[in-house]
């Protein structure tokens, strides 16, 4: 700029071409200044009036009601949820509840078969228990009938080697009192 | 600063304004008013950077927006909410033109910061303009909503009646200098800035200072970048406060 010393055409700059004092103050320029800011000016309002803002407040004010829109379907989405989740929750407990119910019958039912095979089975073991006694029974009969006869057969058999005679009379009823005893 | 003969001998020359001036894009010659000059071009820059953030970036019209369309949303919406919350819900229809304030204040500060590029935000008679169109439209705006009752404005009822006819004049007085503390304001944190970036930037030739200079420059530019976004930033929000004034003057 300094070497520009052909420039000066205007009272504010020297011959080399600088500035002399502040150029904010020169008047020289002035017109011409205001002239294009008056230009940009007007040119900035109609880009912006005409162009700019009417799209961004529409962008903007467009967005805004996209939020509001998705915000309701989300409050809608999450009462749905919620009632899923209640629903949900209902079900399970009734399942539960149905659960225990089974399994409470099918303790009752368990428990009544148990009974039953266990009274079925005391009976079969009384039974068995009685045949057995009778059993008893019968071999201590047959056992005293036994001990009678060898008892007898002994008694006579010691008498003869006694030299004794037998009497089958009194033999049995000596024998018989001695067993009795 | 501008000694620039007796400068021309010594080694360091500082030329921290004449990133400011004014000059035909094609040849040399007066500036008329009609001159294609830098200023056309930067403030033409702007009007591109402005089609390409607002309008390409947001023509998909997505509903999940890519990055240049966050931008452009995060723009309206920025500026939006500051017309709504500083100058109230009947302020809304002025929001087209705080908008195109802020857009054009806000593109060229940055624009103003990339490397050889000419600030037009810089330049008091840029940011007179503004501030006037702002001034008169809320006066006009005042008058035209609130009639006579407009005045009421200066006329503060809360205070004690004695006080009322001086704290009327103090704020008669802080009415009329607001277009110049809203111009002045503007272009004195561009101009300041990037004139003390040139200035550290002419330190760089010194061998022995020059990473001092580097670093000076980069937190000045970081500082700038800063200052960019906020001088909009408080452009824009004096003009809702200003509005809101002239829609409801009563306090």
């Amino acid at each position: 700029m300094a070497t520009k010393s052909d420039v000066s055409m205007s009272t504010c700059i020297d011959s080399y071409g600088s500035a002399i004092g502040m150029p904010q103050l020169c008047t020289d320029w002035a017109s011409n200044q205001i002239f294009w800011l008056v230009v940009t000016l007007v040119a900035i309002f109609f880009v912006l009036s005409r162009l700019a803002l009417p799209r961004i407040s529409a962008v903007l004010s467009e967005r805004q009601g996209t939020i509001t829109n998705d915000l309701a379907a989300a409050e809608n989405l999450k009462s749905e949820a919620e009632q899923a989740e209640e629903a949900y929750k209902k079900a399970l407990e009734d399942a539960r509840l149905e659960a225990s119910k089974i399994i409470e019958s099918a303790k009752a039912e368990i428990k009544q078969e148990l009974d039953v095979a266990i009274e079925k089975a005391d009976a079969d073991i009384s039974v068995k228990a009685s045949a057995s006694e009778e059993a008893i029974a019968e071999i201590r009969k047959d056992a005293l009938v036994n001990v009678k006869s060898v008892a007898k057969d002994i008694t006579s058999e010691l008498v003869k080697v006694l030299g004794g005679k037998v009497d089958t009379k009194t033999l049995t009823s000596v024998v018989n009192a001695k067993m009795k005893g | 600063m501008a000694n620039s003969a007796d400068a021309k001998d010594e080694g360091l020359v500082f030329h921290p304004m004449d990133q400011f001036i004014v000059e035909p894009l094609f040849g040399a010659g007066p500036v008329h008013w009609y001159t294609v000059t830098n200023v056309t071009l930067w403030m033409a820059l702007s009007v591109v950077a402005l089609i390409l953030i607002m309008v390409v970036g947001t023509s998909k019209r997505a509903l999940v927006p890519s990055r240049a369309q966050s931008i452009g949303e995060l723009a309206y919406g920025f500026v939006h909410k500051m017309v709504e919350d500083v100058a109230g819900k009947d302020a809304v229809p002025y929001f087209p033109y705080i908008m195109t304030l802020f857009m054009f204040i806000v593109l060229s500060n940055f624009l103003g910061l990339l490397p050889m590029s000419f600030t037009t935000t810089s330049h008091i008679a840029v940011t007179a303009v503004m501030a006037m169109v702002v001034f008169l439209s809320v006066t006009i705006i005042g008058f035209a909503k609130n009639g006579i009752g407009f005045l009421s404005l200066f006329w503060i009822s809360s205070a004690p009646l004695a006080l009322r006819p001086a704290l009327a004049l103090i704020e008669i007085i802080s009415y009329f200098v607001r277009p110049v503390s809203h111009s002045i304001r503007l272009a004195g944190n561009m101009m300041a800035g990037h004139a003390v970036i040139k200035v550290f930037a002419a330190f760089a030739g010194v061998a022995l200072i020059s990473p001092l200079s580097v670093v000076a420059i980069t937190a000045m530019y970081a500082l700038e970048t800063l200052v960019s976004f906020i001088q909009a930033y408080v452009f824009a929000i004096l003009t809702c406060v200003y509005l809101k004034d002239a829609l409801h003057p009563h306090h």
